[in-house]
């Protein structure tokens, strides 16, 4: 299967006052050819900064302190700015969190879209706007002609992000980044814009790389998963496999820790808190939460093992099976 | 980070934080350090000017007039042959006070009344706000000089002039900040817990505009005491021989032409170098007081 | 039979709009255009119960919320309290009132005074409608922080220096610590993270049970509001359409929206078939509300007879529905 972006131990740091905040520490994982991978965890886990380092858009006083970003055979962390715009918007592209704030609120909607397509493809004026018409259609906008005319206030929250991904699909990108798109946005249309982002990466072909704190938006969305605690990926996994047999002491507290729509439970809440990322201490950063931890644990990052083909955790306990599955 | 709780062994107060992030913004802007460093020491001067300054403001000597900075005169002597380092410290204490008291009185009546404006909004509102219009269609400086020329040259008068130009720039400031404080949800909470309308403005309120009314008063007290010396300097407000620096640039400019270069030179750097220093705390001032509320960064 | 704790009826909270398009449109009208934000909403919070008010954007449920508390004024309608009625109280009858009926607001951030230390917006509610001492007042204070799970030691902390979930215990103690008979929440869990959720869900809970309080718990997220709520009414654009104990309404959901909204949350269960009910097109605007049934041009059910006014069925026990094509349960 053939990886559309591959990720290979990836840090990201950030200088502050108080010392260096390691935001990402070592991540490692591909999205495919196709597939839709989820990127999960809390706020602080680092997902988002993980995203914003594959577009190469970390600025000051964040910085990439190593890895290896490959996509198209290039490895993204040694190119420079010139080609690095090439790729940005093109062929990687991105839709953010709230879209209304993203859009130009002096330009028109048809505009934001076609000037993608004169800038990327070289287009005409005429026939950009005539692709961007289509590709306002293709998104679901209704009267696609007429509302390309108009600006973003006077668009809804969820048309605003479906513009947003119009844009982003418009130069068929190999990777879609979507970094929580549902944020602010309501429960049905929420629904409506994650079963367009799948369908439409489908159709195009496009990878999305998905990026979210809610479990549910994974199961229904995603084909596979990455779960990311405080910096570190602790297991990535198929979405049936992580919901059947999660593995991570951290993946299985996340379950049982969400309420449900759907049956009648017992939460518990995931003990103790996220550590500090400010001069962290080595090892696996759940150590201080963790019920199976021993000694190894704070002494070095435990690597990625197979559970099974396509199932990896990063945990000691469940290598030598005391945390038993 | 946002639900990362900083970590800290013992709980701090506000003002051993607030501390903290002053001394970590001084060494990081250090013009700004100078600059404080710049007002400390000329406010003290001013204050303690009967024990700092070398020789008494209005002791004249015949025989060592006109004479350029040497040992014995640092900064030089005027044709009545006084020491113009002194003259300059004494200054200091006229031209602080009224730039000082002048955004003080501005800051407290502006404030005041911006808040109620904001508060009752309505009619209230409209017409303190056209008066604050009227006000503001002068320029500030020829509004001033009217004023002082209205009232006579005293150093009281200078400082009510400055004030009313002054005025309507806080009242607009608090007014804007009560508007939008006002929306949040904190406002809305000390409603709900049982806060009568004093108590929501005096306690949650009012405490929360002080960080633009600062910035802004730093900055203010630089034009405050640009305007005292432009009076004087023009001859409205302080007559000689009175010392304050903008009356003291004005007879030193006289002097040019003969050569006697510092008499002009030295009291116009005092302005220059006063007014900088404001305008540089200021900078820092605002810089300082935003990403706190925030968090620490 | 015992008075309910807060009994709300035929609520209605109207909004003028301002502006030159809402001039323009009075004169084409004839009348002032309103928004008409709650639009005769009915409901009882029983004693130790809490209520779960669920719906999107738009739907009324944040004006209910602060037309309870007296943030807005509402245009007509009833609240009672303990059976008092509260919509004809003056200011000053209504502010004494206030100890009974405190409210827990959805940004934990915004709803704290930045300026004052943790002690002092905890212990406010009862400098203001107490007469304890100072040390009285602190000692309460400190117990109410530690039943919210934050040690004495918090006491002293400025909000910036708190997380988001302990910046929502500290609003939580501010409205506990005068034992409200009745407590709004709006919103409380939303701008917290998912994993701190159980966390401030559980500690809500707790409470609850222990101090004997009633919650008017209004929320978008469903989950939630399943696991603590014993009853749940849903909103949608100003009215009540459907109500019922929260097993009966989960498990039988009959108004089209309520079907709609359960089939639109997402399932951490990847085999959960979903239920493919799906609305058309997005939520319109409280300006122009169509007659008769409000989901009308959305409904995949519509028929004609949804342009006249919608009646309300108890198509089960307690099991109330706005639907013209709810069964009525013959009994």
């Amino acid at each position: 299967m053939t990886a559309v972006i591959d990720v290979q131990d990836l840090a990201v740091r950030f200088s502050t006052d108080h010392g260096e905040v390691e935001a990402v520490d070592g991540a490692t994982f591909d999205v495919r050819q196709g597939e839709v991978l989820g990127l999960v965890g809390e706020s602080g886990s680092g997902k988002s900064v993980t995203a914003t380092a594959l577009l190469r858009l970390i600025r000051q006083p964040g910085r990439i302190v190593h890895g290896r970003i490959t996509f198209d055979g290039k490895d993204l962390c040694s190119l420079g700015e010139g080609e690095l715009a090439h790729i940005r918007g093109a062929q990687i592209a991105m839709v953010f969190q709230t879209p209304r704030t993203a859009l130009n609120p002096l330009i028109t909607v048809g505009e934001h879209v076609a000037r993608l397509y004169a800038l990327h493809a070289g287009l005409s004026k005429a026939e950009s706007r005539k692709r961007a018409i289509d590709m306002l259609r293709l998104v679901g906008i209704p009267e696609p002609e007429r509302r390309a005319r108009q600006y973003p206030h006077q668009f809804s929250g969820g048309m605003c992000q479906r513009v947003m991904i119009a844009m982003a699909l418009a130069t068929a990108p190999r990777l879609l980044i979507a970094d929580e798109p549902t944020t602010g946005l309501d429960v049905s249309t929420a629904a409506r814009i994650l079963d367009l982002l799948r369908d439409l990466g489908q159709k195009t072909g496009a990878s999305i790389l998905l990026i979210t704190h809610d479990l549910g938006v994974v199961a229904t969305t995603c084909h596979r998963v990455a779960v990311m605690h405080a910096g570190q990926i602790v297991e990535i996994a198929p979405v049936r496999a992580l919901f059947a047999r999660p593995a991570h002491p951290y993946t299985r507290a996340l379950v049982r820790s969400i309420p449900r729509v759907d049956r009648e439970i017992t939460m518990e809440p995931i003990p103790g808190s996220v550590p500090s990322l400010l001069n962290p201490p080595p090892g696996c950063r759940y150590a201080g939460r963790c019920p199976w931890v021993e000694d190894r644990c704070r002494q070095g990052k435990p690597g990625m093992t197979g559970l099974s083909a396509d199932h990896l955790v990063a945990c000691f306990a469940v290598e030598n099976g005391r945390a038993a599955l | 980070m946002a639900n990362v709780a900083h970590p800290r062994a013992r709980p701090s107060t506000s003002l051993s934080v607030t501390l903290r992030l002053v001394w970590l913004r001084l060494r990081r802007n250090w013009p700004s350090a100078i600059a404080l460093g710049l007002i400390l020491v000329m406010a003290l001067a001013a204050l303690l000017a009967a024990w700092v300054a070398p020789y008494d403001a209005d002791a004249t000597d015949p025989a060592a007039a006109l004479q350029v900075p040497s040992l014995q005169h640092w900064l030089g002597t005027d044709i009545y042959g006084r020491d113009l380092l002194s003259r300059i410290i004494f200054a200091g204490q006229v031209d602080l006070s009224v730039a000082f008291g002048a955004t003080a009185l501005a800051l407290a009546i502006g404030s005041t009344i911006g808040a109620l404006s904001g508060l009752y909004r309505g009619w209230v509102d409209l017409i303190i706000m056209r008066c604050v219009d009227s006000v503001m269609a002068f320029p500030a400086f020829i509004l001033a000089m009217a004023i002082t020329a209205a009232l006579g040259n005293s150093v009281t008068n200078v400082l009510l002039a400055i004030a009313l130009t002054q005025l309507p720039t806080y009242l607009r400031l608090v007014r804007g900040e009560i508007l939008r404080i006002r929306e949040m949800e904190y406002a809305d909470a000390a409603r709900v817990v049982g806060n009568p309308a004093w108590r929501i403005v005096f306690v949650h309120l009012l405490p929360n505009c002080l960080p633009p009314i600062i910035v802004q008063a730093t900055l203010a007290m630089g034009y405050a005491l640009l305007t005292m010396a432009a009076l004087s300097f023009i001859g409205l407000g302080i007559r000689p021989p009175q010392s304050e620096w903008g009356s003291m640039t004005a007879e030193g400019a006289q002097y040019i032409v003969t050569g006697e270069w510092w008499l002009f030179l030295f009291p116009g750097l005092a302005i220059v170098i006063m007014v900088l220093s404001f305008n540089l705390i200021g900078d820092a001032l605002r810089d300082f007081l935003d990403p706190r509320m925030r968090g620490v960064r | 039979m015992a008075v309910p704790l807060c009994e709300v009826e035929d609520l209605r909270v109207q909004f003028p709009l301002r502006g030159l398009e809402a001039w323009l449109r009075s004169l084409k009208d004839g009348k002032a255009p309103v928004v008409r934000a709650v639009d005769g909403v009915s409901f009882v919070v029983e004693a130790g119960s809490t209520l779960g008010l669920v719906g999107e954007s738009g739907c009324g449920k944040s004006t209910v919320a602060r037309s309870l508390v007296r943030l807005l004024e509402p245009t007509s309608g009833s609240i009672r309290l303990d059976g008092a009625e509260l919509t004809t109280l003056g200011n000053d009858a209504f502010e004494k009132m206030r100890p009974h009926l405190q409210m827990v607001f959805q940004d934990p951030t915004a709803s704290l005074n930045p300026q004052l230390s943790v002690r002092r917006t905890v212990g406010e509610p009862l400098k203001l409608h107490t007469s304890l001492t100072v040390s009285e007042r602190r000692a309460r204070t400190d117990a109410i922080l530690e039943e919210v799970g934050l040690g004495a030691d918090f006491a002293e902390r400025y909000p910036h220096e708190l997380s988001g979930g302990q910046r929502q215990r500290v609003n939580i103690a501010r409205a506990l610590i005068t034992s409200p008979r009745l407590v709004v929440l709006d919103e409380p869990t939303s701008a917290l993270d998912v994993s701190l959720r159980a966390r401030i869900i559980l500690l809500l809970e707790e409470l609850r049970e222990r101090h004997g309080l009633s919650y008017l718990f209004i929320s978008h997220d469903l989950a939630t509001v399943r696991y603590l709520a014993s009853r749940v009414a849903v909103m949608y654009l100003g009215v009540i359409v459907e109500e019922a104990t929260t097993a009966e309404l989960f498990a039988h959901p009959v108004h089209p929206y309520t079907r709609a909204l359960l089939a639109a949350v997402p399932v951490p269960d990847p085999d959960a078939r979903r239920d493919p009910f799906v609305l058309s097109g997005e939520i319109p605007s409280p300006i122009d509300i169509p007659t008769g049934c409000r989901l009308r041009a959305r409904c995949p059910l519509a028929r004609p007879v949804c342009a006249e006014p919608v009646p309300v069925r108890e198509v089960a026990p307690g099991h109330k529905v706005a639907c013209h094509l709810a069964e009525e349960e013959s009994r």
